[in-house]
């Protein structure tokens, strides 16, 4: 009854989908290449400009003032992936930094157990907003809005304008902090242990793989049998572990904790998961570049101290970059699909 | 019902199963036999229960009564991935992939070979893809992302994806809805050679000769019931379209001749870089001109562009001698342009919004009291079109949502009716919707241009627009390749021209000298 | 979706929220000594008067399927730029301008980068809420700008208020303001024309719908309301910082949602939003007054806030529940089932 018109469409030759390949292989990677070159002319310029700032003590500050943010942008960029976003991780590494300085105060409990409370406070904290964005299929933004209040609450509640003091807590806990093995501190070597171990998950594990199919494609990822639910609930129980542990380490760091420790910090773990080219909107980038991005947002503000730029100028450069790094990938995104598109109509 | 033909037993089988969704019965003790090695159609209008029982087979929708049989044994299938897991493969009319990862990635999500500590072999992902690839007689590259991958080349995605997990079902929901003929035959032969290999398929189209070619049972549902299963031999088109419809249909294509006025509409030069070039035409009152050509020659796009939501790089629209600013949707509008577009439940309607609230949409000016909207002119406005267009409806403060797809496509036109246009585009006004409202839709149009209205139809529909229309321009890769008047319109020259064989030295030469020598 | 239907039917959430308000209020006058006079209502009227007006084009944001989460910065800018040309000795009369100026052009920025480049909304406005509060810590530091004139100033204050009512000026703004908006929402084309773009945005620019312009006006509107309230803020609290503001586009974007105007676009009305930003304004004063910490008062802004989202989407389940349906191709993926 009803006839179509037909066309004949020649295949494209191999060669093309090898070239379309390379193409877009080095649009992806150009994102941390492009960073790790930004983060290396900084260095440089601040270090012609001023030889103290890659001196012993200026390298160990910038990794100890970095490894925090690099940790949590970690954690958020595995939320992300999923196209969610997870608000609450500044609030919860407040109340696990408070939490932690709490329980050891006046006592003598290990690292490790510190850690663990952290981690385990965190992980909590995690599953919850993972339950409610998960199970009850509300907007991520708005739950772990709500969230953020109320972990926030909490802590601020609790800690009653009270504040952790450094010498209440052990010293144990404190070397965690202040350590270091040939001269690297623990900090950074943490983060980077996180760090591999989770680009690596990300990358060679069949359930690592299914967050970026998720965030890619929701409805083809329910249609290919990946639990979404469950998935999406580990990724933020993850990113709440993380903060978790993260706060932790805050104690031992600072020793001195506030109840509004990280506070705000949301939004600065965003923009450098976005600037390391994790794209909101999910499915594409990875933990190397978010790393990269935390990275250079902390040196920025080392080197407006070293330049002594006035450090009011911090906030505004992030906000340029972060605007930047969204209309490159924007544009680059076009580019491709209508230059994959040309190929293979060809 | 017919009684099953012998030979092997059903790999998948259906048993008096019954869905149904509120106060809906999509199906009504259904039963169906998928036996390996061959290829069984399904057929029903839109409505019928076709996507309702896909669903079911697939794991998506549970059977309020009746059983799934697998190999003769009653199962339940609590998702997707059991019905996966069960041999059982889905491919839609518009697959659903990964964008942002590699085909090989999107092949075996979930299911990559793995090494040592289960961590996934890599190489091995991209060596069982391309042996797949081969196996299928296509050349895609394994890392290449799925992002900008044609649609056919999506399914065959797909299809590989099935193939991957030893698929013994097949179930295609309209595959070539989207495609050419080339990509359809490929498809065909693919198809064919998994029957081959014993998998059971189940094919569903809307385009008869595409069952008759390539199936060799049918199981027809109506009203979400099921009225016959039996094989195609000696069944002609006629008795299928009976089965689906329930009732012989009256005149498909009732076309009034019309004595063509004053030109309304004029294109001119009409370029969309990489889309179309160089398209000029122009439109009279009282005149059906079809936009023919395969599917991707620039059809909609043109339309698309002529009303303004595309922005074309070069060319003019007139109405009435009067140009129109480009990119402007508003100024067509003014001007008496009116378009329905192809995806109507994308383009054509808010879904989530009333039917009174979707018709009041394109007259927000005219439905105003003192600067504000007046719900009592906007019902009346959308009751008036209701009635004319016989849109059958429970209440105007409905969601478009629940209307059926022949009653949206009234609901598309009454919005554009209402704006009193005097050049209708309306783009595959027909599409996916059923053969009663199909007649509906020709007589309206046909009695619109007896009264004066300019219509421009694209159309993938051979019959309808050779029926259908005064004048048929033929489009071929972006270029007006030739115009047909009614009288010397069969499907010969139609063809000829869109697959850019026309009788025109100039035209060949210049199609022929962009074809790149590999 | 076919259930929410069902649901809205039954029970629409903005009234749900209107007759939460009613009760707080009659909780409030019942149970709370110094609640329910007029003092105390202008205060705690006038202590979200910024956020009731930032709401206001929110709401049209949220509606039209967008967000911007840069007001709050923009209210921090446009006070540090109030407080430093004042210290530079300007006069306050070309203040206003200035800063509703550069509220407009903070707005176009956010329009134009999310309706030319094509960016996702929430992406465009985290960079600029970043950028327009480091542009205050750049303008005015950590510096605190005061003395401002008494002769505006007392119209920010809720202890004055118009003539014959207890009304403070800021608020009696807003009421003329929330009525007009409402109008233009629910009664006009535009308003229609918002709800078909956060519906579905092609629907509407296939319709001849200017979905674009339309937006970049919102975003717009929304950069100049929220400079203006940051006018109001600096003369209310007397003092002019970078940090004003802090962190207020959440409670603004909490209000409008708890007043049920749906996060996704297409749903929502300003009669629920308006009800979501006094819910809040009067719940914290109820719990200030009842001598409960602001604390508890942050918890509570963030239980309500999940409250809204979560309650409809568990009543739709239970109604799902009850007529037996599987909405398995809209949401539900079915494969989660253990």
């Amino acid at each position: 009854m009803t006839t179509t018109l037909d066309k004949p469409t020649p295949e494209a030759p191999a060669e093309e989908g090898r070239s379309a390949r390379s193409l877009v292989d080095a649009v992806f990677r150009a994102r941390e290449i492009a960073i790790g070159g930004a983060l290396a002319l900084l260095i440089l310029g601040t270090w012609l400009a001023n030889p103290g700032f890659l001196d012993d003590q200026g390298v160990k500050d910038l990794l100890l003032n970095s490894s925090i943010l690099v940790l949590l942008a970690v954690g958020q960029s595995v939320v992300v992936m999923t196209r969610n976003i997870d608000l609450s991780v500044g609030s919860v590494v407040g109340l696990t930094a408070f939490a932690c300085g709490h329980f050891v105060s006046g006592t003598d409990h290990s690292a490790l157990t510190v850690v663990l409370l952290g981690i385990g406070l965190g992980t909590v904290c995690g599953l919850v907003s993972g339950a409610l964005v998960s199970f009850g299929r509300v907007p991520a933004l708005v739950v772990t809005l709500g969230m953020l209040y109320i972990i926030q609450g909490i802590d601020h509640a609790w800690a009653h304008g009270e504040q952790i003091n450094a010498v209440n807590v052990p010293d144990g806990v404190l070397s965690l902090g202040s350590g270091s093995v040939l001269g690297i501190p623990y900090l950074p070597l943490i983060s980077a242990a996180v760090l591999a171990a989770t680009g690596y998950f990300l990358r060679t594990y069949r359930s690592g793989r299914e967050l970026y199919a998720i965030g890619s494609s929701p409805e083809a990822a329910r249609l290919a049998g990946i639990p979404v639910r469950r998935r999406i609930l580990a990724a933020y129980a993850f990113s709440g572990a993380i903060a978790g542990f993260a706060g932790a380490l805050w104690l031992a760091r600072f020793g001195t904790v506030v109840a509004d420790a990280a506070n705000g910090w949301e939004l600065t773990v965003v923009s450098a998961v976005v600037v390391g080219g994790v794209a909101i909107t999910g499915g594409t980038g990875s933990v190397w570049g978010a790393a990269l991005g935390a990275l250079l947002l902390t040196t920025i503000g080392s080197a407006l101290v070293v330049l002594k730029v006035d450090s009011f100028w911090q906030q505004a450069i992030t906000g340029v970059l972060l605007l930047a790094a969204i209309t490159t990938d924007r544009v680059l995104q076009v580019r491709t699909t209508s230059a994959l598109r040309k190929r293979s109509r060809r | 019902m017919e009684k099953p033909d012998k030979g092997l037993a059903p790999v998948l089988a259906l048993r008096g199963v019954s869905k149904t969704f509120g106060a809906v019965r999509a199906l009504h003790d259904v039963s169906l036999d998928l036996r390996p090695g061959e290829i069984h159609a399904l057929a029903g209008e839109n409505g019928a229960g076709k996507s309702t029982l896909i669903k079911t087979l697939a794991g998506v929708h549970h059977p309020d009564e009746g059983k799934i049989l697998l190999s003769g044994e009653p199962v339940v299938f609590h998702g997707p991935a059991d019905a996966r897991d069960a041999g059982i493969a889905v491919i839609y009319q518009e697959p659903t992939l990964f964008p942002d990862l590699s085909i090989a990635e999107n092949i075996f999500m979930g299911r990559q070979p793995r090494r040592s500590a289960r961590r996934i072999d890599r190489r091995a992902v991209h060596r069982a893809t391309a042996d797949l690839m081969s196996r299928l007689g296509v050349a895609l590259d394994p890392r290449r992302p799925a992002r900008g991958l044609s649609i056919a080349d999506q399914q065959i995605v797909e299809i590989a994806k099935a193939l991957s997990f030893d698929a013994r079902v097949l179930i295609m929901d309209e595959p070539t809805a989207a495609l050419t003929g080339s990509e359809t035959a490929r498809l065909f032969s693919v198809v064919r050679t998994l029957r081959a290999e014993g998998a059971a398929v189940l094919f569903i189209s809307h385009r008869l000769e595409e069952i008759f070619g390539l199936c060799s049972h049918v199981t027809t549902l109506r009203d979400g019931r099921h009225v016959a299963s039996e094989p195609l031999d000696g069944l002609t088109e006629d008795d299928l379209v009976r089965r689906m419809v329930g009732r012989d249909l009256d005149d498909l294509y009732p076309k009034s001749e019309a004595e063509p006025g004053p030109t309304v509409l004029s294109v001119s030069r009409l370029t969309r870089e990489g889309v179309f070039r160089d398209v000029s035409f122009e439109v009279r009152r009282g005149e059906i001109v079809a936009l023919a050509g395969l599917v991707g020659a620039g059809r909609s796009e043109v339309a698309q562009a002529v009303f303004g939501v595309d922005r074309a790089d070069a060319g003019e629209v007139k109405v009435d001698g009067r140009v129109l600013t480009a990119g402007s949707p508003t100024a067509a509008m003014d001007a008496g342009l009116a378009l329905v577009p192809e995806d109507r439940r994308l383009r054509g309607l808010v879904m989530e919004m009333s039917i009174e609230r979707n018709i009041g949409l394109t007259g927000l000016r005219d439905v105003r009291r003192r600067g504000l909207v007046s719900r009592a002119l906007e019902h009346a406005r959308a009751a008036d079109w209701a009635v004319k267009l016989q849109l059958k409806y429970s209440r105007l403060a409905d969601p478009v949502s629940v209307l059926s797809g022949g009653n949206q496509q009234k609901v598309v036109l009454a919005k554009w009716l209402a704006t009193d246009p005097a050049v209708l585009i309306v783009d595959e006004p027909t599409r996916g919707i059923d053969v009663g409202t199909k007649a509906e839709v020709h007589r309206l149009l046909s009695s619109l241009a007896a009264d004066g209205l300019a219509v421009l139809m694209v159309s993938s529909d051979l019959p309808e627009v050779l029926r259908m229309a005064d004048r048929i321009l033929v489009m071929h890769e972006g270029r007006l390749t030739a115009e047909i008047p009614r009288e010397r319109a069969t499907e010969e020259t139609v063809m000829a021209a869109a697959t850019g064989r026309a009788p025109d030295t100039d035209r060949t030469e210049r199609t022929a000298a962009k074809e790149p020598t590999p | 979706m076919t259930t929410m239907t069902t649901l809205t039917r039954y029970l629409r959430w903005d009234t749900a929220v209107g007759i939460l308000l009613i009760a707080v209020f009659l909780a409030g006058t019942g149970t709370t000594e110094g609640f329910a006079n007029t003092d105390n209502l202008s205060a705690a009227l006038g202590d979200v008067s910024e956020i009731a007006l930032i709401a206001l084009p929110m709401t049209l944001l949220v509606v039209a399927g967008q967000v911007d989460l840069s007001v709050a910065s923009m209210l921090g800018l446009s006070s540090a730029l109030a407080g430093s040309l004042w210290q530079a000795g300007f006069a306050f009369e070309l203040i206003v301008p200035v800063c509703l100026l550069a509220g407009a052009v903070g707005g176009l920025l956010n329009g134009w980068l999310v309706t030319r480049v094509g960016l996702p909304s929430l992406a465009v406005t985290i960079g600029t809420l970043t950028l327009y509060r480091g542009l205050a810590s750049v303008i005015l530091g950590d510096e605190a700008v005061a003395d401002f004139p008494e002769t505006y100033a007392k119209y920010a204050a809720y202890t004055e208020t118009m003539p014959g009512t207890f009304v403070p000026y800021p608020v009696a703004l807003f009421a003329v303001l929330a009525v007009g908006t409402a109008i233009a929402l629910h009664c006009t084309g535009f308003g229609r024309s918002l709800f078909a773009i956060g519906a579905q945005e092609d629907a509407a620019w296939f319709a001849g719908i200017r979905v674009k312009r339309l937006k970049l006006v919102l975003f717009v509107v929304s950069g100049l309301v929220a400079s203006f309230a940051g006018i109001i803020y600096t003369l209310r609290y007397g003092s002019a910082r970078a940090d004003n503001g802090l962190g207020l586009e959440l409670v603004v974007i909490a209000s409008v949602l708890l007043g049920g105007v749906d996060f996704d676009g297409g749903k929502g009305t300003l009669g629920g939003a308006v009800a979501g930003v006094l819910l809040i304004g009067l719940l914290t004063n109820l719990l200030t007054l009842n001598d409960i910490s602001n604390e508890i008062q942050v918890i509570v802004t963030g239980l309500l806030l999940v409250a809204s989202v979560l309650t409809p989407r568990i009543i739709a389940v239970v109604s799902e529940r009850r007529h037996r349906r599987t909405a398995a191709e809209e949401s539900v993926p079915v494969s989660a089932a253990p």
